[in-house]
């Protein structure tokens, strides 16, 4: 063990009453399983209300300005529940600021993040539980703006998840209650990634060398230290915008515009320095979604695989590199936005290099593949899939990065199918599989199987029905509420239509997973220590782990990936096994 | 069942290559899926690039997800052998050689692709008068505005943002088989000017003038599509774009100078606009636009 040693002087109320036990145990949770598991049912929770808002904007993109279901006649009864084009743009603004802020990077670092780093690295606890409690704590500030946001005349912020002033700086309230959540969703994780970075190299356990951590903690590692140094920058823009809208200081505002039959700005103000600032934060951010997916994936896929992890140290420098390189591609997503054209030179080199590291850690995963053993389980299944979708998104990645290209695609429905097959058809796919993973560990019960691989294949399926076509609407500009105003774009209708089918049957889909995430957590069979004879540290301890994590202190003796090893008589050695 | 899944692996790059390929060469169903027919020169060297780019990945797609599929085929766990997996931990060589090879590939990609970028952002076309050169005067300023477009022609004297410039809403006529230049400015938000069969895209930023320049080869009518979020009547902001004759061109603008009335007519324009949408809702919010300049509406 370490030298730190972890002061936990919150303790549960054991002889209070049912309520004060409650309050004790998950509202001043300092225990980083109970944060996790915080982490996980909050943003499953939103991951339904943002998956509603992009059935919502598929509804009006297959069948335009037609009756809404459910909440048409609820919210526009004037006229007769079709939704109003301002309504139209918050739809896809808060589903993206609900997705990537509220969902993905939550449930990856907070939920994962918290759950997994002191299991796999032999650590009783985070290094700070208290300031981990605080990070829980800050994202419900940021659940009551947004919610609060949906309730503003204008049914919530609509200048888009980028937020690009001068538009956001005269919208309505909803947008300082935007920009308000996310400087609070900032905080919280800023609180966590200094923990995980605290944690990962304090508290690890005697043996667990740097190079001896399973991918998964590589992965939050070097995720804490993108979001340690880039989150700054968003929060001061954020509240540079804030201050732009309540006490007209005009960071972003040029001279003599006016919106709204409002005055002229005064003026002395940057419209593109929101911009830079913005992707500054929110380039890294798209790593900062995918890192801690990747590590989990390729944990489970050379578990399944009965296989080391092929080119573990490849894999480690590959990370490192996407986060470096991360930090100097911003500019890719302002190409066409004004900004200096030879500019556009240098982040289209760095961007085609950041394919590199990415295209290293696809080959290492089918190298994992290759003559292993493989278990085709459920977590499996959805990591084979993270793999083979993650290779369509990097493959638009390359196409995007290419100026010339991009003139034609920018903004429109190219770039909306490359960031859903990054984002949801490699992310939440990862996750899916992540939680079929360490479902056993989190309850102590296994989920159901059958249903696993019905819920994956009607996923794959669907999820390849609604973002596949969208490359080929590469003349369709996204954001718009009726395209078909266009003459040029009044073809693509049916395409749009299939579409908006296949996202209603994914979105039914994810009933099947709801029904047995809690049916296991009930009824499903009991889990032992190790279910899937994997080899990390959070496998040696009882499922789930009490308060405390270990009966002993784990002593690592090997690398996480120690699969089929010559040397020994079952095909996996546990990290804490002398041989 | 193992077998069923390396099929449906196999199928991800069989259906997605197949699909990609229909679009680019035209075959129905997606005949008319991808994008439009290019209409000058340097949307022709994009396009080349489009579809190069796009048929190096289907090559990567396809070695890449086939191996998946072929390996979940051929290394699944049946429980018929006590074997166990191969223990590889990793093969310097192959990994050189799969980092080297994308590597030449990219850097070869990124150079490529300069010299286009550079023709349609960055040399600014130039006329020679008197032996003194410089910039190529743009004929139409483009005032972008929620949300709607304004186009002023430089009149008689050749230049634009004078006394006599011709204005037009929403209609943008210009000589087809000329090299045109535009410049473009904000009078409020962020707006962006695209027009798919030009392969142009320009932000127009409130507070930066931004020229785009191009060559139509044919005479056609096309639109011109606002690309970058700008309030809530942000999908009606279309204009025409109509690529004529010369001749066609100077009586057409014979024509607007003619109509020429300092009049305000904002209502009437307002009106033509939100029947243009055939959203009766949207009268709602009328009072979000400007009173505007409104000479001629086509």
């Amino acid at each position: 063990m370490a030298e730190v040693t972890v002061e936990n002087s919150i303790t549960p109320d054991q002889k209070g009453n049912v309520l004060s036990r409650f309050v004790w145990t998950y509202v001043f949770a300092t225990d980083h399983k109970v944060i996790g598991l915080q982490f996980l049912f909050s943003s499953l929770i939103w991951f339904f209300v943002g998956g509603f808002l992009a059935l919502a904007v598929r509804w009006q993109l297959a069948w335009p300005w037609s009756d809404m279901p459910i909440f048409g006649h609820m919210l526009f009864a004037e006229s007769g529940g079709q939704m109003s084009p301002g309504f139209y743009n918050m739809l896809f603004t808060m589903h993206a600021t609900i997705m990537i802020f509220f969902v993905i990077i939550p449930i990856l670092a907070g939920a994962f993040g918290n759950y997994l780093i002191p299991l796999m690295v032999g650590a009783e606890d985070m290094a700070f539980p208290r300031l981990n409690m605080m990070s829980y704590w800050f994202m419900w500030p940021a659940f009551v703006c947004i919610i609060l946001s949906f309730f503003m005349p204008e049914y919530g912020a609509a200048a888009g998840w980028t937020s690009y002033p001068p538009l956001s700086v005269f919208q309505g309230d909803a947008q300082s209650l935007w920009l308000l959540a996310m400087v609070f969703v900032g905080i919280s994780s800023m609180m966590g990634s200094i923990n995980y970075l605290t944690t990962i190299i304090q508290m690890r356990a005697p043996g667990m060398t740097m190079f001896r951590m399973p991918m998964t903690v590589w992965g939050m590692f070097i995720t804490a230290i993108m979001q340690a140094f880039a989150l700054p920058v968003l929060t001061a823009a954020l509240l540079m915008q804030l201050s732009d809208r309540l006490l007209m200081t005009g960071f972003f505002l040029p001279e003599n515009i006016a919106v709204n039959n409002g005055v002229a700005t005064s003026g002395g103000g940057q419209v593109l320095l929101w911009q830079h600032l913005f992707w500054f934060y929110s380039h890294p951010a798209v790593y900062i979604m995918i890192l801690p997916a990747m590590g989990m994936v390729s944990d489970i896929i050379s578990c399944f695989s009965r296989k080391p992890l092929f080119g573990y140290r490849p894999m480690v420098y590959s990370i490192t590199a996407i986060a470096g390189l991360g930090f100097i591609v911003w500019g890719h997503h302002m190409f066409i936005s004004g900004m200096n054209h030879t500019l556009a030179m240098s982040f289209m080199v760095s961007t085609m290099l950041i394919a590199l590291p990415s295209g290293i850690k696809v080959f290492n995963w089918i190298g994992t593949l290759w003559g292993g053993k493989l278990q085709l389980t459920t977590p499996m299944l959805f990591c084979v899939g993270f793999v083979s979708m993650f290779v369509i998104g990097g493959l638009s990645g390359i196409v995007m990065s290419a100026p010339p290209v991009d003139i034609v695609i920018h903004d429109t429905y190219y770039i909306v199918a490359h960031l859903h097959y990054v984002l949801f058809a490699s992310s939440v796919l990862g996750v899916l599989g992540a939680i079929y993973f360490w479902f056993p560990k989190m309850f102590g019960r296994m989920m159901n199987e059958k249903l696993g691989k019905i819920h994956f294949f009607l996923t794959f399926v669907f999820l390849n029905g609604t973002f596949f076509p969208m490359h080929f609407l590469s003349r369709m500009p996204r954001r718009v509420a009726d395209p078909y105003i266009y003459e040029g774009l009044k073809d693509l209708l049916p395409l749009n239509q299939f579409m908006t089918i296949c996202a209603i049957g994914m979105g039914l889909t994810q009933l099947i997973f709801v029904a047995n995430f809690f049916g296991s957590m009930f009824f499903g069979a009991k889990a032992g220590r190790n279910p899937w004879n994997a080899n990390t540290l959070e496998w040696t301890t009882v499922s789930p782990p009490p308060h405390g994590n270990f009966d002993v202190q784990p002593v690592v003796r090997r690398g996480p990936y120690e699969y089929s090893h010559p040397s020994t008589e079952c095909d996996f050695f546990p990290q804490t096994e002398t041989s | 069942m193992n077998r069923f899944w390396s099929v449906l692996f196999l199928l991800v790059p069989i259906l997605g290559i197949a699909t990609v390929l229909m679009a680019m060469y035209g075959v129905a169903p997606l005949e008319s899926a991808w994008l439009p027919k290019s209409l000058s020169e340097a949307g022709d060297t994009i396009d080349q690039l489009f579809n190069g780019i796009h048929l190096l990945s289907a090559f990567i797609l396809a070695g890449t997800v086939f191996t998946i599929g072929w390996a979940l085929w051929r290394f699944s766990d049946r429980g018929d052998s006590n074997e166990k997996a191969l223990y590889v931990t990793h093969n310097t060589k192959l990994e050189i050689a799969w980092t080297v090879i994308p590597a030449l590939i990219l850097i070869f990609l990124a150079f490529f692709q300069m010299k286009s970028w550079a023709e349609n952002k960055m040399d600014r076309p130039t006329v020679t008068v008197d032996g003194v050169t410089d910039f190529k005067p743009p004929m139409v300023m483009v005032k972008a505005k929620r949300f709607g477009w304004e186009f002023y022609y430089a009149g008689d004297d050749g230049v634009v943002e004078t006394e006599d410039d011709i204005f037009v809403e929403n209609l943008l006529v210009l000589p087809a088989g000329e090299e045109i230049v535009l410049q473009m400015e904000s009078r409020d938000v962020i707006h962006s000017f695209y027009v798919p069969e030009l392969r142009l895209k320009q932000d127009i930023v409130p507070g930066m003038t931004q020229f785009v320049w191009f060559n139509a080869r044919e005479e056609k009518e096309i639109e011109i599509m606002c690309t970058e979020l700008c309030g809530w009547g942000h999908y009606m902001m279309k204009a025409k774009l109509d690529f004529v004759s010369r001749a066609q061109f100077d009586a057409w603008i014979e024509e607007q100078k003619s109509a020429y009335s300092p009049e305000f007519k904002n209502a009437a324009e307002l009106s033509a606009l939100l029947r243009d949408s055939n959203k009766s809702f949207a009268a709602k919010f009328s009072n979000d636009a400007r009173p505007q300049l409104k000479l001629k509406i086509n």
